[in-house]
């Protein structure tokens, strides 16, 4: 026993180096040097709005994933402390305009935190009594609450147009006015920056890795001196609290809150983001935030019906990728360790080619029968690609079903190949199959 | 006279009509180690359940080193220096082997709900776990995910977790369960080792480890505790033997 207790030292010696400052920390000046860069290389009015809404949808899906993938808390209303970030941020705003008060833009998200701090406390002190399902059903039911007070209440939340401030009107520091987008920009990505780092270093303390524990096996905990529900209370007011710098950044953004903020939409946005880029990971949240914000943009400017194809796009990650990007990506690495990933390259692209032209042939006969039924008027002649032809015609409809079907059955078939593929990199498949 | 680490008074527990515990009055000295046998269900889990917390008893009461801790929940006798171990694996699944052991040590160093130190800043209680995943020969399994380990290795980790904090009061359900001749014979060794100077509580199938480990015996049979004494008085009592090890030998 003695030896194998030796061994087993001597063993995990070598693996258990601590990591050096670089690795540490490399990531994050990394980050910080990107976020620095990203204006000069996208500097038009769109690109720095659309990172300015990814910026914020990183913090705003991290701080739901405190909730989902590290305590294991499904909610339905984290949008409440992300509204309540945002009113209190324009609140703040205007009357620190109104009393010409000294303080400047940058510290408003602070305010937006405390507030979704203040108010996660409150309404988690009720909700984290439960888990599972009373919890979800619970968060849900408060949103409602909430998003309807928000009409009624006109005083506070200003009803249906909401209220609004103007940005440039603080306190100015090195004479930034915040006015263009591009000193917005800055702003989120310096709070973005700095919410991940707290966000991240909050995970790797003994709160952090109880929330773990909780998530796994909320019984076992208490045996070990903790009570779960504190555990759940106290990671819910975190969540809250960075949910609110979140939609202060928004409020800021916009310079306005309406009861949108606090909208079922919302909610089921963070949600959507975070579990496509996989609950999991600690990165995870990062690229769902950045995937959706985009594919909101872009695909609303392809197509009248974005939300279905996200909603089939979500339907098929939680089918074939629950894990999400940050699991596909993670499913690699011991491929990318064993230097063996670029022999996966042929194989992935054999089996790409047939999934592009399935889901373009499943694409052409959506758009043609959502022209036939909600644009008959216009006649049938529309653009698919860019390139006309007429909804009722067969011959359309014949290529796209020969596409999709076609495309569908040697997608199925590469499958083969990508696991032929797979096996002879000679590394074990760790996450037990391909999607 | 030092008062008993534990000590039971005229407990009973009923589940909706049944009643499971019917009366269980028992003591067990600081430093003992006792072992509580009897046949399947004759509710020794749940005397367990009771003593740890999980459940509440519908009467009598229970001390833990004097003080009455009927009702408590849990946490709050876990941090007053009890710690049990489960006869069904109950461990963090997706946590790494290190991270399970180490949630057995947090509450106990004094980290309470900290988020501002870093786990990996804390040297005396990652030194600590790495002795005690030593101890149970867990350490080549570090990195693992506690749900993959073999089942044998689940069990160990079970113990580990249970004994990393430190607790004075030991209990362990069933530690053995399971193992081979060989894993039980290693398992036994390091229970000794660990119960050394602590109160120990274990309940067990295994006569050879009963007899093998234990200053005192509680034999637990349909609720009821119908013989406590020493290793030698078990044996020799006619009705320990026709009530439970009658039908064990046979
Ligand atoms: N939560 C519960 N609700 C209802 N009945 C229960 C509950 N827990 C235990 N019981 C019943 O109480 C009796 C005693 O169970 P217990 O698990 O304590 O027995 P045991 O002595 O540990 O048996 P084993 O040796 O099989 O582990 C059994 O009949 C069981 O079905
Ligand atoms: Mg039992």
């Amino acid at each position: 026993m003695t030896d194998r207790v030796v061994n087993a030292v001597v063993g995990s010696a070598s693996r258990g180096v601590p990591m050096s400052a670089l690795a540490r920390y490399g990531v994050w000046v990394v980050a910080a040097a990107v976020l620095a860069v990203l204006p000069f290389v996208f500097g038009s009015g769109l690109a720095l709005t659309v990172m300015s809404l990814m910026g914020i949808a990183v913090i705003f899906s991290l701080s739901y994933n405190i909730l989902l993938g590290q305590t294991g808390l499904l909610s339905f209303g984290h949008a409440v402390y992300y509204g309540f970030g945002g009113y209190l941020a324009v609140h703040a705003m205007k009357a620190i305009v109104a009393n010409g008060l000294p303080v400047p833009l940058p510290v408003i998200p602070l305010v937006g935190g405390l507030a979704g701090l203040f108010f996660a406390a409150l309404f988690g002190w009720v909700s984290t009594k439960r888990s599972g399902t009373a919890f979800a059903m619970i968060s849900l039911g408060l949103a409602e609450l909430i998003g309807s007070s928000a009409l009624i209440l006109r005083g506070f939340f200003g009803g249906e147009e909401g209220i609004t401030a103007d940005r440039t009107k603080l306190l100015r520091i090195l004479d930034w006015s915040f006015g263009p987008q591009v000193q917005v920009y800055y702003l989120i990505a310096v709070w973005c920056l700095l919410c991940a780092i707290l966000m991240y270093a909050v995970t790797r303390t003994p709160l952090g890795r109880m929330c773990n524990a909780v998530r796994d096996n909320p019984e076992r905990v208490q045996f070990v001196g903790y009570d779960p529900r504190m555990v759940r209370f106290l990671a819910f007011c975190l969540s809250g609290l960075f949910a609110g710098v979140a939609g202060a950044l928004a409020a800021i953004n916009f310079e306005i809150a309406n009861s949108a903020l606090f909208g079922a939409v919302q909610s089921g946005t963070v949600l959507l983001a975070t579990f496509m880029g996989g609950a999991g990971f600690f990165f995870g949240p990062v690229l769902g935030a950045v995937l959706v914000v985009y594919l909101q943009l872009m695909l609303s400017d392809l197509t009248g019906i974005w939300q279905l194809y996200f909603g089939l796009l979500f339907i098929a990650m939680v089918m074939f990728a629950p894990s999400g990007l940050a699991g596909l990506i993670m499913m690699h690495r011991p491929l990318w360790r064993a230097r063996a990933l670029h022999r996966m390259v042929p194989a992935y692209f054999v089996a790409l080619v047939p999934l592009l032209v399935m889901l373009a042939g499943a694409a052409l006969m959506i758009e043609m029968f959502h022209h036939l039924m909600v644009k008959a008027v216009e006649g049938p002649a529309m653009k698919f690609m860019y390139i006309p032809l007429h909804a009722n015609a067969v011959g359309p409809w014949l290529v796209g079903l020969l596409m999709a079907g076609g495309g569908f059955l040697l997608f199925h078939r590469s499958f083969r190949v990508v696991a032929a593929a797979w096996n002879r990199t000679g590394v074990a498949d760790a996450a037990g199959g391909r999607p | 006279m030092n008062a008993p680490a534990i000590e039971l008074r005229g407990v009973r527990k009923s589940f909706g009509a049944t009643e499971v515990i019917r009366g269980v009055d028992l003591a067990v000295a600081a430093g003992e180690r006792h072992a509580v046998i009897g046949p399947n269900g004759a509710g020794k889990s749940t005397l367990f359940n009771l003593v740890s917390g999980l459940l509440a008893p519908s009467s009598g009461s229970i001390l833990l080193k004097g003080d009455d801790v009927t009702g408590l929940p849990p946490q709050l006798i876990n941090r007053r220096g009890l710690s049990r171990s489960f006869q069904v694996t109950n461990i963090f699944h997706r946590m790494s082997v290190w991270e399970n052991v180490r949630c057995g040590l947090l509450w106990a160093g004094g980290q309470r709900y900290s988020f501002w130190r870093s786990v990996d800043n804390l040297s005396e209680i990652n030194a600590r776990t790495e002795r005690v995943l030593a101890d149970f020969n867990l350490l080549e399994r570090r990195d693992v995910a506690a749900g993959v380990l073999t089942y044998a290795e689940q069990r160990a980790l079970e113990i580990a977790i249970t004994i990393a904090g430190g607790a004075d009061v030991i209990l362990l359900d069933e530690p053995t369960a399971g193992m081979s001749r060989h894993e039980t014979d290693r398992a036994v060794e390091l229970i000794r080792r660990i119960s050394e100077g602590r109160t120990l509580i274990i309940v067990e199938h295994d006569m050879s480890v009963v007899f093998g480990l234990a200053d005192r015996i509680s034999v637990l049979v349909y609720g009821e505790i119908v013989a406590s004494g020493t290793p030698q008085e078990i044996r020799n009592s006619a009705r320990v033997k026709e009530a439970y090890l009658g039908q064990e030998a046979h």
